[in-house]
């Protein structure tokens, strides 16, 4: 499994706001508490969902890159098959986009499947206003019905701004709202997340 | 990025920041439901007084994919034919809370006159024989897509230079990007002191095609031609049209580019226009997409 992907959000000429994301912080799940949130995580998703076969993982670029990853190898172990999995980009859905302008850089979506009457599970790292998760259901529903959307993250840090609740946690973790939470690849390429 | 008014203005970070934003505004185009929210209750005014289809269509499509409003105004039954300025007119349309203006005018720099005295961004979308970036710029993302990097390829611009704002938009951002270019044309088309943007002019096809990785064919705009800068169409198209046997000189893939409208068996013969090295139509893909990622940018405002 590759971490480039998250090793790219930082980039050579960090400033030191993102240096700080990169190593600094109290580290609250480590790489062994990572795999077994995500191991509990697809044992759960599959006994909300028997019928494997309706199941559908989307992972939230890019924080959710590296958790669909872990519960995806998890669950083609458990249902002896691989799960579809795609990557949703929700930049240009994100309400402060939409609103004030801003103009961060979008990613390309793969949804190298259908959607309708599929059972689709979101994966991000960090659950925090649920702002996210409201744009990526919309981006969802742009690609078709599905029978239903469940939400499965890593860490939920609370302070919700939208009427929004999460199906799967991996831990809840109190923050204050001035803290950052960060899903990050050490340099010896372990994740872990860090309250920075 | 305040206005896009050509490539030469714009820096190669500029350049790449539009063409990453394209690629995520093409797979848009690759849904069913071709549409995201992002420009939701944005105004894009389409002025184009000069002829075009590809040009107009594909940025009124651009501004729809992206959920803003898009309006077009055409020469024909505006009030510019009741003598009222350009200006004026652009002033109106912004007075109308348009976000963003799309210009294409058969003069030079209007445009950039335009932008001067309207506080909305201004897209050129062709200004006479100046500049058309945003068709260098879905040039440059066509290529990228079969060559990865413009990095030390050599790319051959052919047909009328000194006519061409696709050349001229072309030159800059191919050679910002790190290409090399040469340029060919009859010597009636070149312009004098072409070297003078970093490129190779060369008098005859044969030359400019030699190892080529690229090559563009220019439309010969017989609009534009008042004078007879060619003895005849069927000399042309003997002495600069690109065939199966010139496209040989060229190295084995070479990829074919044009702007279009193609005038089969001029500049370019029909079996080549068709074939495998031909990029037209992914061209005409990916300028939607890449006039999405303008649109996209040009809208926020502070940056």
């Amino acid at each position: 499994m590759s971490h480039s992907d998250l090793n790219s959000s930082v980039p050579p000429h960090a400033d030191p706001a993102e240096q700080a994301e990169a190593t600094g912080g109290r580290v609250v799940l480590d790489a062994q508490g990572i795999q077994r949130a995500t191991t509990r995580i697809a044992h759960e998703i599959l006994e909300r969902n028997p019928s494997a076969e309706e199941l559908c993982l989307v992972a939230i670029v890019r924080g959710g890159q590296p958790v669909t990853d872990l519960v995806a190898a998890q669950l083609a172990q458990l249902v002896g098959r691989p799960v579809p999995a795609g990557a949703l980009d929700i930049t240009l859905y994100r309400d402060d986009v939409v609103a004030r302008g801003v103009r961060p850089m979008p990613r390309p979506t793969r949804m190298p499947f259908s959607v309708e009457g599929k059972r689709v599970v979101l994966l991000d790292d960090v659950m925090f206003t649920g702002r996210t998760v409201r744009a990526a259901m919309d981006a969802v529903l742009d690609f078709g019905r599905p029978a239903a959307i469940q939400v499965a993250v890593l860490v939920d840090r609370g302070h919700r701004e939208l009427p929004i609740k999460v199906d799967f946690v991996g831990k809840n973790i109190p923050t204050s709202r001035a803290e950052r939470v960060v899903l990050r690849a050490r340099p010896d390429g372990e994740l872990e997340v860090a309250v920075v | 990025m305040r206005h896009l008014l050509g490539i030469e203005e714009m820096s190669r970070a500029e350049i790449e920041r539009v063409l990453e934003t394209s690629e995520a505004m093409l797979e848009i185009s690759q849904r069913e439901i071709k549409r995201v929210p992002t420009l939701r209750g944005r105004t894009v005014i389409n002025v184009f007084l000069e002829a075009s289809t590809r040009t107009r269509v594909s940025f009124e499509i651009a501004a729809k994919r992206l959920s803003a409003d898009a309006i077009n105004v055409s020469r024909s039954g505006s009030s510019l034919s009741k003598a009222e300025t350009l200006a004026d007119m652009a002033r109106n349309l912004a007075a109308m809370s348009a976000d963003v203006l799309v210009v294409r005018d058969s003069t030079a720099g209007v445009p950039h006159m335009l932008a001067e005295r309207v506080r909305v961004p201004v897209v050129n979308a062709g200004d006479g024989c100046h500049e058309h970036p945003t068709q260098a710029l879905l040039d440059a993302f066509t290529l990228r897509q079969s060559l990865g990097s413009l990095e030390n390829r050599v790319i051959a611009i052919v047909g009328d230079i000194s006519h061409s704002r696709v050349a001229r938009s072309d030159i800059h951002c191919f050679t910002k990007l790190g290409a090399e270019v040469r340029v060919a044309g009859p010597p009636t088309m070149m312009p004098a002191g072409i070297e003078a943007l970093g490129v190779k002019p060369c008098f005859s096809l044969e030359q400019a095609l030699a190892g080529a990785d690229v090559i563009v064919m220019l439309r010969i705009q017989q609009e534009r031609l008042d004078g007879a800068l060619f003895p005849s169409i069927r000399e042309y198209a003997r002495t600069f049209g690109l065939t199966q046997r010139t496209l040989g000189l060229a190295k084995p893939d070479a990829i074919v580019l044009h702007p279009g409208p193609i005038n089969r068996g001029v500049e370019i013969a029909s079996d080549v226009a068709d074939a495998e090295p031909s990029r037209i139509l992914d061209q005409v893909t990916n300028g939607v997409a890449v006039r999405m990622a303008v649109l996209y940018l040009l809208t926020g405002g502070a940056n």
